[in-house]
């Protein structure tokens, strides 16, 4: 089991002719997912990896029925994209593109939702499940490995380094989640762990946060009402400088607010153990699983 | 980015928001030229990107254009918050009956701009917030962008404000939701709103944030940029796409992820060193990036060592070796190295370190604590 993708999930690649959408789509083939369609406006009907690649979201659903779209087209479109993904009614959306000027997320993420769609990121690695070998994302796939835990995460490569102790560990992952590094995306902390909670695979929650916001007080205070299974944190940023940018666009510390210590306590107090380095948390995991 | 009162007040006026008459000036006798233009007294401000100018003697009133003068020329001497101020506004005073704050945000939870009122103006809206959250009023805006009338009247009454001047408010208020979006602020803030004792409302200070990530198609708020915002390094490093933000110590560090970059200056404080920077190369960073990258880093006297930890992801770590190596080939300054490279492409780089005669840990706490004892050392 897993959650967001599975064994049945069909991958449509908009903007894999792009340099990094072809890198990406290539390793998302390699590792085992099933990419039916890539979408480039002007592009319909050449083929990229073997893969048939079309003018429109639409055309390409027509013809090959994706359920799920991932999204590495340049900031300035991917809104678009994003739009054109949910007019299609494809169910989840992953978009990886960074740099998105905010308030184009706030119409997006509303009209996402009124279509039905579920939107993950922008601005994130994406989402691996290993026991069915689907990965929709940018998310290295060598390191991932079957088992327990579930991780979500507002960064990229920190989920990486994460999953690498896990594995070395022999723990292996039912689903990680990159929710993404922008101040407005279209998931939260608490949607996905809500859904580790509802997953029979899953037996402990990694929960990977960062200072800005207070996406992480909610959290901590939604596990503490509803959550059964183990959760362990981490926050990046106890060292961060306040109101300067950590270089993703959410993560900052400003007017006093979105502090790591802020968020740090808040898990505490809902009785999440938060590891100090992310090195801690493979152990912290095992000593909560039997 | 930040702007100046002075620029986010131009952008006021253009919104049709009732500012008090005002200009910009470079020297005291410019101050002095403004005052006279302007014919009654008038306020003159220290122009700074930072807060607390009013208790740092950064703001004077002044009755006539010598006085203007004489205050300009204190002012343009001060240091703010480590800043010096080069400019001050020059501004026709105002009567004040009642001070207001008036701000928008982009609201992360509501995934909505999130419009603030409280009778408390003239306080930091923060403050506030600790002191008597129940002052602070709010209306979240539609996602399409645009507030209803009604919202902004509701605002007003909450304010306590007459039926004229609710709908001089209500104007405001609508007219500072526009320029928002039309700017792409990140925050849109008058503080203080006043009303004079004949009832009309005014602006008396402005403050606009812009996203960053929307300059791209802003280019006249991009000219805006105030170089005092940023160091050199960090400008050489924004306009290459990377994020850098100087720090105090000696370990240079570069770091693919904001997150995993923010984690390495936590695991390096922790064990007991100190970070001479934040640096994330950014998604997809090529071997120039990387270079340019090392650079910046490089540009930092008190740099002792790097310690570069790469996870490779959209970034390859074959292209990160080759920047690496390219930067530390044909530099004056012989720094230590602490290489952790790991991920996509991960055994097409460590080759290229090879070859370069570069070791590389796979471990971040082995390659911190090696890091740490050799900047000890």
């Amino acid at each position: 089991m897993s959650i967001l993708v599975d064994a049945d999930t069909r991958v449509l690649v908009q903007g894999i002719t792009g340099n990094q959408g072809s890198f990406h789509a290539r390793l998302i083939l390699d590792y085992g997912s099933n990419v039916v369609a890539g979408v480039v406006p002007g592009r319909g009907g050449q083929s990229v990896h073997d893969v048939p690649v079309f003018d429109t979201v639409e055309e390409a659903v027509d013809r090959t029925q994706p359920n799920c779209g991932i999204i590495f087209v340049p900031a300035f479109a991917a809104p678009d994209a994003i739009l054109e993904q949910a007019a299609a009614n494809i169910p989840l959306i992953v978009c990886i593109t960074e740099g998105i000027p905010v308030i184009d997320m706030i119409p997006v993420c509303h009209r996402v939702k009124a279509a039905g769609s579920r939107l993950i990121g922008p601005n994130c690695p994406g989402v691996i499940a290993p026991a069915h070998k689907v990965k929709v994302g940018i998310l290295p796939g060598q390191m991932h490995m079957p088992g327990p835990v579930g991780v979500v995460s507002r960064s990229g490569t920190l989920t990486y380094e994460v999953v690498q102790s896990l594995s070395a560990s022999g723990l292996g992952q039912s689903t990680c989640v990159g929710i993404g590094g922008d101040p407005i995306i279209g998931t939260s902390f608490i949607d996905v762990v809500d859904m580790f909670e509802r997953d029979p695979s899953t037996e402990a929650i990694v929960v990977i946060g960062e200072i800005g916001g207070t996406d992480e007080e909610q959290c901590a205070e939604h596990i503490a009402a509803n959550v059964s299974k183990p959760v362990l944190a981490f926050i990046a940023g106890r060292t961060a400088p306040p109101e300067k940018r950590m270089g993703h666009a959410g993560a900052i510390v400003s007017g006093g607010s979105g502090t790591a210590t802020e968020k740090i306590e808040a898990f505490e107090r809902a009785g999440v153990r938060v590891a100090a380095i992310p090195d801690e948390i493979a152990a912290a995991v095992r000593s909560t699983i039997s | 980015m930040k702007l100046h009162e002075y620029q986010a007040r131009a952008l006021f006026a253009e919104a049709g928001i009732p500012v008090p008459a005002s200009n910009v000036a470079f020297s005291a006798s410019e101050a002095r030229g403004v005052a006279e233009e302007i014919g009654k007294p008038v306020v003159v401000k220290a122009q700074v990107l930072v807060g607390g100018r009013g208790k740092a003697g950064g703001v004077k009133l002044a009755q006539t254009p010598a006085a203007a003068q004489e205050a300009a020329e204190k002012i343009l001497g001060l240091t703010i918050g480590g800043y010096p101020v080069e400019k001050v506004l020059v501004a026709e005073a105002s009567d004040i009956e009642r001070e207001i704050y008036l701000g928008a945000i982009v609201d992360r939870d509501a995934r909505r701009i999130l419009l603030m009122v409280s009778g408390e103006g003239g306080v930091e809206i923060e403050e506030v917030a600790r002191t008597n959250p129940s002052a602070i009023h709010r209306e979240y805006v539609q996602p399409s962008g645009v507030l209803d009338a009604h919202q902004g009247r509701r605002l007003g009454f909450m304010l306590g404000l007459d039926w004229e001047q609710v709908r001089k408010f209500e104007a405001i208020a609508r007219s500072l939701v526009e320029l928002a979006v039309r700017t792409d602020a990140s925050l849109a803030e008058i503080n203080p709103l006043i009303v004079t004792p004949e009832g009309e409302l005014r602006a008396i200070d402005a403050k606009v944030n812009i996203d960053d990530n929307a300059l791209f198609r802003r280019p006249a708020l991009a000219g805006l940029r105030n170089s005092e915002e940023e160091t050199g390094p960090e400008r050489r490093a924004r306009e290459s796409g990377i994020s850098y933000v100087k720090l105090d110590g000696n370990i240079g560090c570069m770091v693919n992820g904001a997150g995993l970059a923010m984690a390495l200056l936590d695991v390096i404080k922790l064990q007991g060193g100190e970070p001479a920077n934040f640096l994330d190369v950014g998604g997809g960073a090529d071997a120039a990036q990387v270079r340019t990258a090392m650079e910046i880093i490089l540009a930092d006297p008190t740099v002792k060592l790097v310690l570069v930890n790469i996870f490779g992801g959209i970034t390859r770590c074959d292209e990160v070796a080759r920047g690496v190596v390219a930067a530390t080939t044909g530099l004056d300054r012989n720094v230590p190295l602490v290489v952790r490279l790991v991920g996509t492409n991960e055994e097409e780089g460590l080759e290229v370190l090879r070859d370069a005669g570069i070791s590389a840990y796979t471990g971040m706490v082995d390659a911190v604590n090696e890091a740490v004892s050799r900047a000890a050392a």
